[in-house]
Parts: C-alpha cells; sequence; structure tokens
C-alpha cells in the first residue's frame, strides 16, 4: 500500500501563495515573502544493539513576512486553509505596526534581481527519509555489532539522524522557487571501562554530516567499514594513553576537528547581523568589527576562507536562499585579511551594500528568516600541497588532533577551547602514540596567525554540523565547512584532569 | 491532507483512537495533540528587529502492537492539517517490522477528564500591551545616555491533550515566557544582563530591569584586570541555574549504570546515597511549586534512555534528586527503573535548590566576602569531561570585584573550567532561593529556582579578551 503523502506533496503551496501575495499587494505592502515548507525530521537511536528511540516528524507551515510602512511583522501557522494563510497578512502587518512604533529607523531590505521560477535539488538518490526504519535499525545493529564484538568494548551508542526539507518560496517580485534537499548524520559511540583506574574514555566516530541521501550510509562518499573496524583499536589505545602535559606544543588539526573551529572563530565572527551588534543579547558580537572589513589581519598569509552557498553536498547549499536571493560563493578571508561578511538583505541595505550574497534562512516552516551561516570553508594548499605524512615530518614536538568533541567560545568570538576524539603525540617528526586529557585554548587571530603550514587537496574534507544554533527564538541550521590538514605552531594545551582539580 | 483546516484537538485525539482501534492488529495506541500560539519581540541596537506570532499544532502518535515475546511500538508525528489516520498507519507499520520494546509497562489507567474537550488557551502580540511602550521609553532613555539596548520577550501558551486507548483523556494548559534585557555602554566595554521567567508578563517591570543593569554598569566605571586562577566567586541565582542545569541533564539512571557518567560508580552501579556537599542542599523538581508550577503528568512522543512511551500519563509529584546534599535519585522509566530495582523518576519540567533555613540575600553573600568576583552572567558552556562533568564556559556581561564585602568595580571576562558538582561540594555559604532564569539554558528549562552561592577555588582557566 503506498503511503499517504504526508509533505509538501500534499498541499497546494502555489496557490495558497498566491492568494496570500494578493492579500499582501492589496495592504500596500513593499515587500512580502510567502514560504510554504515541510520538513521531515527523523532520528533513530540503538543502545547497545538494540532499538531505545525512535521519532519521526514531518512539520508542515506557512510562513510569512511583510514590510510595510518601513517595519517588518511576521506570522506563521500550520493552519494550510486558505483563508488562515490569508489571515497572516494582517497579522503580520499587525506585529510590524505594533514593533515599528519602537523602532528607531526605517527597514528596507538590499534590492535583488528577479529569478522567475526556481527549481533546485540537493541531488540525493535515495531520500533517508523513506528508507523505512526497521532498514534503519538493521543497518545500525549490524554496525553495533561490528564494534561490541572489539576487544574491550563495554557500550556502543549508535544514531542517525535525516532531515528532508522541501520549501516552496513566492514573494512581491516575482521571484519563486520549489527546492529540495536532505542531510544526515550517522554516529556510532563506544565506550570501555577502565578496570585498573575506575574511570572510562569514549571514541565516536568521526564520519561527518552531509547533504547526501542514504547511499551515503552505504559507502559512498565515506568508508564506514574501515572505520568502524578500527574503532576499538583507538579506543583500547586512548585508555591506555598517558595523561598530556600541559604546555605548548605545534598541532596538527585533522579536518574532522578543524571544522569546527572555523566554524566557531570564522563563521560565527563573519556574520554581520553580530559585527552590527544584532545578536548581543544572545549569541554575541564579533572582534571582527565593520570599520575592520579590508584591514584586519585575521590570520598568517596563507589563510584564503570563502562563504559558499553552491557547495556540493553542503548542508547549507541552496539555491535561492530564503529572501529569494540567488545563492553565491565570496571570500571573507584573503591572504589572511577581513575582506567579506556573511549578509542577508537588511544588513546588506544597513551598511550600504548593491546586494545580499544570500545568506537568509528560517529552519522551520514557522520561523522568520535570519542571516544564517553559508558553508565556510578553508581552502587548502594551491597546486600539489603536502600530505599528512609529510606534514607530520616536520613537527620535532607536537600533537595531531582527530574528530571534534567539547568546544566553547566566548561571545566576541575570541578565547576558545576545544577537545577531540583523539590526541597523537608527535616527537621529531613521526607519531608517537595516544595521549589523553588533551584541550587545545586559543584566542581566534593569534591561532590563525600562528597557521604555518596547508595540506593539500588530497587531505580536503566536507565536515560540519546538523545542530547550528542561533537567533531568538532558537534556530537549529545545518551547515557545512572544507578543509585541509593544517599546522598550528605553538598552541596551549591544557589536561582536563587538572583543570577539573583532579590529579 | 485533503481538509486543510484544523480539527478540534479533543476530536484529533478520538479518530487516532479509532483509526487504531479498527486495525486488526491488536494492541495498543496513544495519541497527544499539542496546540500552541507563540508571539515573540526582539530588538537590539534600540531597536525592534524580529517579531510575531506562530501558530503551531502537533501530533504524536504512538501504536503499540502485541508481538511474540512482548509489545513493540511505532511512532509518527506531524503538524498542522495531516490526517491521524496517516500517522496511526505509518507508526503500526514500524511498530509491525519492531522487536519488542525494552521499555515496555502497562500503560496508565485512567479515565477522561471533564474539561478534555475545552479549546486550547492562545496568545499573540497583545501580551506585550504594556511592555511595548514602556520598552520604548527605554530606548529612548538609552539613546540620551549612550548605551545600547538589546533583548527578547517570548510568550507562549500551549495545550496538551493526551489520550489512550485505555479511557485516558487529559487536557493540560500551559503558559509561560522570558524576558531578558542586556545593557551595553562604552561600545560594549561595560555590559549587563537581566532575565526573568514569567506566566503572562504582568509581573515584568522594565523599569525594574533596567534599574538593576544601571547599577552594574555604574559599578563598571572601574576597571580591574586580573589574571587567570583559583578565586572565591558569588554567583547569584540565575549563574547557579546555568551550571545546576547541566547536573540535572547528567542524572540519567541507565547512562550512569553503564559506567559513563559523574554519578557513575567506580566498579559498578551508581553514585546514589553518596554525599555531594557537606551543607543539606535538596535539588528537586515538583509541578505545585509556589510561583514555578509546571504541568503534572508526563507525555513524550517517543521514548529515550530514561523516558518512556509507555509512562505517558503518569502521575508527577515534587522528587528529590539531591536531598540533605546526598545523591537521591536519578531518572528511570518504569521499565527501567523496576529492572534496577529504584524509584520511578520521570522528568520534571522545573528544577529547584533549596537550602533549608538560608535566608541570606545575594547582597548579604558579598558583604561577606572578603576577596572574590561577582559572576553574575554565565555563557556558552559545555560539557569538557563526563567523568567529572567538568564543564567549560565564559563569563559575559559583568563580573566584578568584591574586596572587604564590597563591590568594587569591573573585571575582565574568563574561560573557567569548573565541575557543578564540585561547586555543591566547594559552597561555603548559601542564600535564600528565589526564581532564577539561566541565560544559557532558559529556553528549554525556564522554571528553575536557585540560591545565590559562594564558592571557594572556582577555576579561571584563562582570561578572554571579549567584552
Amino acid at each position: 500500500m503506498p503511503e499517504e503523502p504526508r509533505g509538501l506533496d500534499a498541499i497546494a503551496s502555489k496557490s495558497i501563495a498566491e492568494a496570500v501575495l494578493a492579500r499582501a499587494s492589496e495592504v500596500g505592502a513593499s515587500n512580502a515573502e510567502v514560504r510554504v515548507e515541510s520538513r521531515r525530521r527523523q532520528y533513530v537511536g540503538l543502545r547497545d544493539g538494540a532499538l531505545e528511540t525512535s521519532a519521526d516528524d514531518t512539520a508542515v507551515g506557512v510562513a510569512f513576512r511583510v514590510v510595510k510602512d518601513g517595519a517588518i511583522g511576521f506570522a506563521a501557522t500550520v493552519d494550510l486553509s486558505v483563508d488562515a494563510c490569508v489571515a497572516l497578512v494582517d497579522t503580520a502587518v499587525d506585529a510590524a505596526r505594533r514593533t515599528g512604533a519602537l523602532a528607531s529607523a526605517p527597514i528596507a531590505l538590499a534590492p535583488e534581481p528577479v529569478h522567475g521560477d526556481q527549481t533546485w535539488n540537493g541531488g540525493e538518490r535515495i531520500d533517508p527519509t523513506g528508507v523505512s526504519l526497521a532498514e534503519k535499525v538493521a543497518l545500525l545493529a549490524a554496525w553495533s555489532g561490528v564494534v561490541s564484538a572489539q576487544a574491550g568494548i563495554d557500550h556502543v551508542q549508535a544514531s542517525v539522524s535525516a532531515t528532508a526539507e522541501d520549501k516552496y518560496y513566492a514573494d512581491l517580485s516575482g521571484t519563486t522557487a520549489r527546492q529540495h534537499r536532505v542531510w544526515l548524520h550517522p554516529s556510532v559511540e563506544a565506550l570501555s571501562l577502565d578496570q585498573a583506574g575506575g574511570g572510562f574514555e569514549t571514541m565516536r566516530t568521526v564520519a561527518p554530516p552531509v547533504g547526501r541521501g542514504w547511499e551515503y550510509l552505504l559507502g559512498e562518499g565515506w568508508d564506514f567499514d574501515a572505520e568502524l573496524a578500527a574503532l576499538g583499536g583507538h579506543l583500547a589505545e586512548k585508555l591506555r594513553a598517558k595523561s598530556i602535559t600541559p604546555g605548548r606544543y605545534d598541532l596538527i588539526v585533522d579536518p574532522t576537528n578543524l571544522w569546527l573551529t572555523i566554524h566557531e572563530s570564522i563563521g560565527h565572527a563573519t556574520e554581520l547581523d553580530r559585527a552590527l551588534g544584532y545578536e548581543a543579547a544572545y549569541a554575541g558580537t564579533s572582534f571582527a568589527t565593520f570599520d575592520q572589513l579590508g584591514s584586519l589581519r585575521y590570520g598568517s598569509e596563507i589563510m584564503n576562507v570563502t562563504g559558499d552557498r553552491t557547495t556540493p553536498f553542503g548542508m547549507a547549499s541552496i539555491g535561492i536562499d530564503d529572501e529569494g536571493v540567488a545563492a553565491q560563493s565570496f571570500d571573507i578571508v584573503r591572504d589572511g585579511v577581513l575582506v567579506g561578511y556573511q549578509l542577508d538583505r537588511k544588513i546588506a541595505a544597513e551598511v550600504g551594500f548593491a546586494r545580499s550574497n544570500g545568506c537568509a534562512y528560517a529552519s522551520s516552516p514557522l520561523m522568520t528568516p535570519i542571516q544564517r551561516m553559508a558553508n565556510v570553508s578553508l581552502e587548502a594548499a594551491p597546486g600539489d600541497g603536502p600530505g599528512l605524512d609529510e606534514l607530520i615530518s616536520g613537527v620535532e614536538h607536537g600533537i595531531y588532533v582527530v574528530g571534534d568533541k567539547s568546544w566553547s567560545i566566548d561571545m566576541q568570538r575570541y578565547n576558545f577551547q576545544f577537545t577531540g576524539q583523539r590526541f597523537f603525540l608527535i616527537e621529531h617528526g613521526k607519531l608517537a602514540g595516544q595521549v589523553r586529557d588533551v584541550a587545545y585554548q586559543a584566542t581566534t587571530t593569534e591561532f590563525w596567525g600562528s597557521l604555518s603550514r596547508l595540506g593539500g587537496s588530497q587531505t580536503y574534507l566536507l565536515g560540519g554540523a546538523v545542530n547550528c544554533g542561533k537567533g531568538q527564538p532558537g534556530q537549529t541550521a545545518p551547515v557545512s565547512h572544507g578543509c585541509p590538514v593544517a599546522v598550528f605552531d605553538g598552541v596551549s594545551i591544557l589536561n582536563t584532569r587538572s583543570e577539573a582539580g583532579r590529579s | 491532507m485533503s481538509d486543510l483546516r484544523l480539527a478540534a484537538a479533543d476530536e484529533v485525539v478520538e479518530r487516532g483512537l479509532a483509526a487504531a482501534k479498527s486495525s486488526r492488529r491488536s494492541g495498543a495506541c496513544i495519541v497527544i495533540v499539542s496546540d500552541s500560539y507563540d508571539a515573540d519581540v526582539r530588538f537590539a541596537n534600540n531597536t525592534t528587529t524580529t517579531n510575531g506570532v506562530r501558530r503551531d499544532r502537533s501530533i504524536d502518535v504512538v501504536r503499540i502492537l502485541d508481538v511474540p515475546g512482548g509489545r513493540a511500538v511505532g511512532v509518527a508525528s506531524g503538524s498542522g492539517p495531516i490526517d491521524v489516520a496517516t500517522l496511526v498507519a505509518a507508526a503500526e507499520a514500524d511498530a509491525a517490522e519492531a522487536s519488542p520494546a525494552d521499555d515496555e509497562a502497562e500503560l496508565i489507567g485512567g479515565d477522561a477528564a471533564a474539561d478534555f474537550s475545552e479549546p486550547p488557551i492562545s496568545t499573540d502580540l497583545s501580551i506585550y500591551s504594556s511592555l511595548l511602550p514602556d520598552l520604548g521609553d527605554a530606548f529612548a532613555r538609552a539613546r540620551a545616555s549612550d548605551t545600547m539596548l538589546s533583548g527578547f520577550a517570548t510568550h507562549e501558551a500551549a495545550t496538551i491533550y493526551l489520550g489512550s486507548s485505555n479511557g485516558l483523556r487529559r487536557r493540560i494548559a500551559d503558559r509561560s515566557g522570558t524576558f531578558e534585557l542586556v545593557a551595553r555602554a562604552d561600545g560594549g566595554a561595560r555590559s549587563a544582563w537581566a532575565g526573568t521567567g514569567t506566566r503572562d508578563f504582568a509581573d515584568v517591570a522594565v523599569l525594574d530591569l533596567e534599574a538593576r543593569l544601571n547599577e552594574r554598569l555604574s559599578w563598571a566605571t572601574r576597571r580591574h584586570d586580573l589574571s587567570a586562577g583559583r578565586y572565591e566567586v558569588i554567583l547569584p541565582p540565575d549563574a547557579v541555574a546555568d551550571l545546576v542545569a547541566e547536573i540535572y541533564f547528567a542524572m540519567g539512571g541507565l547512562d550512569a549504570e553503564d559506567g559513563g557518567t559523574v554519578f557513575s560508580k567506580p566498579g559498578g552501579g551508581t553514585r546514589v546515597g553518596d554525599r555531594l556537599s557537606e551543607l543539606p542542599f535538596r535539588l528537586s523538581g515538583d509541578p505545585s511549586a509556589s510561583g514555578l508550577s509546571c504541568p503534572d503528568l508526563l507525555w513524550t512522543g517517543h521514548s529515550s534512555s530514561d523516558v518512556s512511551v509507555f509512562d505517558n500519563g503518569s502521575q508527577l509529584a515534587d522528587t528529590a534528586w539531591i536531598e540533605d546534599g546526598r545523591l537521591d535519585r536519578l531518572q528511570y522509566h518504569r521499565a527501567g527503573a523496576q529492572r534496577s530495582g529504584v524509584p520511578f523518576a520521570p522528568p520534571i519540567d522545573n528544577l529547584l535548590l533549596d537550602l533549608p533555613g538560608a535566608t541570606a540575600s545575594l547582597d548579604e553573600l558579598v558583604t561577606r566576602c572578603e576577596r572574590g568576583l561577582l559572576l553574575t552572567c554565565l555563557w556558552y558552556i559545555r560539557e569538557v569531561d563526563p567523568a567529572t562533568l567538568l564543564l567549560t564556559g565564559l563569563t559575559r556581561d559583568g563580573v566584578y570585584l568584591v574586596e572587604h564585602g564590597e563591590v568594587v568595580g569591573a573585571v575582565n571576562n574568563f574561560r573557567f573550567n569548573q565541575s557543578p558538582v564540585d561547586l555543591l561540594r566547594d559552597t561555603i555559604e548559601a542564600g535564600v532561593s528565589e526564581r532564577a532564569l539561566s541565560r544559557e539554558w532558559g529556553e528549554w528549562m525556564e522554571r528553575t529556582r536557585m540560591p545565590s552561592l559562594r564558592v571557594a577555588d572556582f577555576n579561571m582557566s584563562s582570561v578572554s579578551p571579549a567584552n
């Protein structure tokens, strides 16, 4: 029996949008955007091979944003009857009137060409939300079995989250876009008890979340078999490893860890709404203030960073953003200097830019679009850049960091601290086994200023997160970050046991 | 989805249960409908930014089938006008292929509550009809004094309709909201935050919060640069909520038994019964807490390690997590509790830390501090090491130096590395508990009551140049 349609297929999105925009025209809106959306989210979690959590949620709704008389208002509903949707216009205009009375200046949106009728698809082969629960459980149970059979493993948790997002966008200027994409995140974590010491250690897969379909879990784009086969060995070595001596070390950071440092210290720091103070109450501001555009020395001269909403399989990739702006690729850091920010139309207009670079996104059918992160990526060394082994051979006293774990950064994106899944000591150009209890701590410009070598394109990997939070009410967005292996000189390393006051 | 209009929530519950009953598979069914309305006002740089209203309707279906060896579960959720029968069919299809569930327990029995078919409660921007003009006046004062105000007001009215195939019908109506205000002066070099939870905004006075912020900004006219190290600190209730919430998040019983948390006992078992503090702290959740009451019924659309769909409809009551300074219990669903021989302990939507008999105010704690730091606000708190529950995070929007019982100026920000479990152990003195809002976790845990704490040896790991 075919399943009843649950998502946007079941909704007359075009006719809803036309009715809403007709009313927006009637009331004299200067800008109006309507989004009819479906977002299906699934989560499957196994504990020691048995299903513990499953969730399968399809959210649908209609969102409407208006600019009228220089004020902006928003309204959204899950009531998809045409009259309820049309009523959003008057509700949003009322919101604009009530809150616009307090505004310090009229709001304008940067102009954007009309793009006509667009369609876009992220290009997955197998929609992961269409794969049955039984098939998901079977795959995760098999993975759990592979890991739990390895020596010394006491517990295994395995999970996959999958999302399918369908957006129908239409605005008063005449742009419409029908877009579909998926993303998914698999994870397997093993736990070993330390029978001698009384503690425990864990080791998690570093397979990144991606904007690919179920084919990813079947081996397209990542070798899960190889990673799972090695997990127990990595964990056993970590459990036996000696605790790190704090101090300064040269760091070789793997892309499986560096993506998160890029995300926190470059991605968020170069959001112009933050730099202008619009996130001061919550996410924070930025040390990279707007007056330093074109002059701030962000890092060493080999540092080149782009924002890109067109990256293949990138989780922030799209055709048209949630303000009708076409996806773009743009420079953020060139030769170590800050040269660009991520923008939406309101922020672009406020600083006098001719156009937004397309970073508006609303994370659910009921949310207003805000500026969100593009796929912010660090370029690999040009030409035939070095591989990992060559980079290791050039380090006298250092640590090779693999996989992300704990992260925290301050509200201006200066001071950060990261841990990882595993840390290998480097002595005289050679790996010398794992060490444990490691955290690295630095200030953003000091850290990127210490970037001394980049790996070649053969070391490049697209990592990312499905849980990037921003805004009030909170919105959670997926985003990818590509980078090569990179070397940083003389980074401060802490021992997390002694930080906790333990010997 | 032919009819895009929303049916009444109680009718959706009945329709879903009827669809399950008409199936040829034997078993049970639970349907949960949540109708919610949200109204938000956000502002920054002395101007309003993103504002509006949202109307949501979510439906969770839990289908339970009798299978060889036990009962299997399938779940499906949707929002808006989705046909509940579609969800029942999808959940049943998943259950039909599932193994018997580990968290199986008898469904909670009951009858139909008299208010079950009453309509949902709602809210809209009119909830702010007195707040908005006051905020406009505050913007004007801020512009005149070169101060930038930012913040957020949010209000939600949610009504839950819970029904199960064994006759239980319950309706829960809940209003909640928060208001946060940040003042920044001198380009952010002086800043302060204040926030509060509220049921209806009648008790939110912009002027009071503004006065509190202005006092703190005035403290910051003198500035002291201090280096990293271990300090005596004073934490007001909001900052205590930031840290104590993390203790609550680590209270999973099964995770502790597996050996992977701060509450695991080395060699096996859990630390229930262990003394965490010499002071007789009580950490609890209580649906009937005065001024902080929360729903007294459990509902959930899916199971997790310590919460089970089989427990839907369970009555919640005052539950101590820490009693008399000792770890009293961890979270368990009924099946897990029975396996482990411990009490059933479901989550409760408020968190209350009290030191019985404490009366001191924050100001009195400051008075008794010879030299220390007053940390008004914490931020970006993340777990570094689950074994010790070591957390890292930042101070933000107001760190002050206290000398000889007085605030003598502002201090640079720090990154801290500190376990909240050690915080209870190292508390020198606790004040009277009052309503608090965690800046870090308030969006998910709005109802907390916390004391101010004066704590020895708080680890400031490095200086943060941020302001």
